[in-house]
């Protein structure tokens, strides 16, 4: 952290460090952890802070969850590679044991909102966060995961149908 | 069968991403595509849900301790003059006073520094046991279970006692890891305010109760015959220190 001047400095205090509770909130979504989530959250605030100036002034937070989002899926790479593998995109939700029935059993719905939403792709899963959790637009989005407006728009719409027919048995929208 | 519109316009109708205009429209097409009026509803009760579950996850105490031994103190903003000799001099002389300062109070600043740390901690796995979601090991006002769900668990005996009588009904207890080692949490409510009572085994001195607040919990710290004790409650601070008098007297 030398390498910020004085001003840099207090300028990334003011700035990105309010936004802590964010990156850690996207990286706890993505990891499925908070032991895990919390190192990296760490590492992606460092790397921030060493990156300051390059940052140019725009939305602080969005800059901020950018870097939290690759710093996460550099992490899984690394550690869980098979978390981002195609297979386990459209696989793993479907093959795992939370099917709506074992969801059912579980009587708290915060528990059962957790383990609804960690079984989803982490495409998925990050559109929704990103979204409900921390209320981003479309275009935050767009900018946080790199991904065209679009398809963060359909990946929302999809993730939204995968998380209610998780909870529900029925597929969402089935029209009368 | 599904609307054309429910992956596109839909959606952003529902994320009040549509312009003005084109949510109008939206609600015209709204009225005769009762489709799109059962997809909206279904959304409404999905992120709902989702709020009121609290999904939403702030950074732990941990973090922010890590984070923000990082970057305090800031470096004073002016640049160094060039040094003259009385320059040396009082930087020596300072130095001296400061090591001598601290070889006095480093324990005490030590001790403080451990406190805060130790607050957070608890006061975050308090925060978590007020979620939804978490779950009390042991659920019950009976001290004989309390005790034994305890005694079953960790190497040391736990003083379990209901305080119904005085306004602190006992409402269970659980287990947590607080720095890393096992303590035993005892749940109390007082007029529908949750109190924690974290209880760990010490070797440290006896203390009497320091009391202090964070993110607008307080709680009063205690050490007593090789256990330390840390009540934690959004409930006035009168009301901690008289469960800190109870639970002092019957140990």
């Amino acid at each position: 952290m030398s390498e910020l001047s004085v001003e840099d400095r207090e300028r990334f205090e003011k700035l990105v460090l309010p936004h802590i509770d964010a990156a850690f909130n996207l990286a706890r979504w993505l990891l499925r952890g908070r032991s895990d989530a919390e190192d990296v959250a760490q590492d992606a605030l460092l790397r921030a802070c060493r990156f300051f100036g390059g940052f140019n002034g725009g939305d602080a937070r969005a800059w901020l969850l950018q870097i939290v989002r690759n710093t996460c899926y550099t992490w899984l790479e690394k550690n869980r590679p098979m978390e981002l593998s195609t297979e386990f995109d459209e696989e793993l939700h479907r093959q795992t044991s939370t099917t709506p029935e074992t969801l059912a059993i579980i009587a708290d719905d915060h528990k059962r909102l957790t383990l609804a939403l960690e079984t989803l792709p982490p495409r998925f899963r990050e559109v929704l966060v990103l979204r409900e959790l921390e209320g981003c637009s479309y275009k935050e989005i767009a900018t946080i995961t790199s991904i065209p407006i679009g398809t963060v728009m359909s990946s929302l719409s999809r993730a939204r149908r995968q998380l209610y027919s998780a909870l529900t048995n029925s597929s969402q929208g089935a029209c009368p | 069968m599904r609307c054309d519109f429910s992956d596109s316009l839909l959606q952003e109708y529902f994320d009040d991403e549509l312009t003005a205009n084109a949510a109008e429209e939206f609600e015209r097409h709204l009225r005769h595509c009762a489709c799109c009026a059962t997809e909206l509803v279904d959304l409404d009760l999905l992120r709902d849900r989702l709020h009121l579950a609290q999904l939403y996850e702030p950074a732990t105490a941990s973090l922010r301790w890590r984070i923000n031994g990082r970057f305090h103190p800031i470096r004073p903003k002016t640049p160094a003059s060039k040094p003259l000799l009385w320059h040396w001099i009082a930087a020596a002389t300072a130095l001296l006073i400061i090591a001598v300062v601290l070889a006095k109070l480093g324990p005490l600043l030590q001790v403080d520094d451990y406190q805060a740390e130790l607050a957070a901690e608890i006061v975050d796995s308090h925060m978590h046991s007020l979620q939804p979601g978490s779950t009390m090991g042991v659920a019950s006002n009976d001290e004989r279970m309390v005790t034994s769900w305890f005694e079953a668990k960790l190497k040391f005996a736990v003083p379990v006692r209901d305080f119904a009588n005085e306004g602190f009904a006992l409402k269970g207890g659980r287990l947590d890891v607080i720095e890393g080692r096992s303590v035993a949490v005892l749940a109390y409510e007082r007029d529908g305010h949750p109190i924690n009572v974290f209880v760990w085994r010490t070797r440290e001195p006896e203390t009497s109760a320091r009391t202090g607040s964070r993110q607008g919990f307080q709680w009063v710290d205690w050490r007593k015959g090789k256990m330390e004790f840390c009540v934690v409650s959004d409930t006035k601070v009168a009301d901690l220190e008289q469960l800190h008098e109870l639970i002092d007297s019957s140990t």
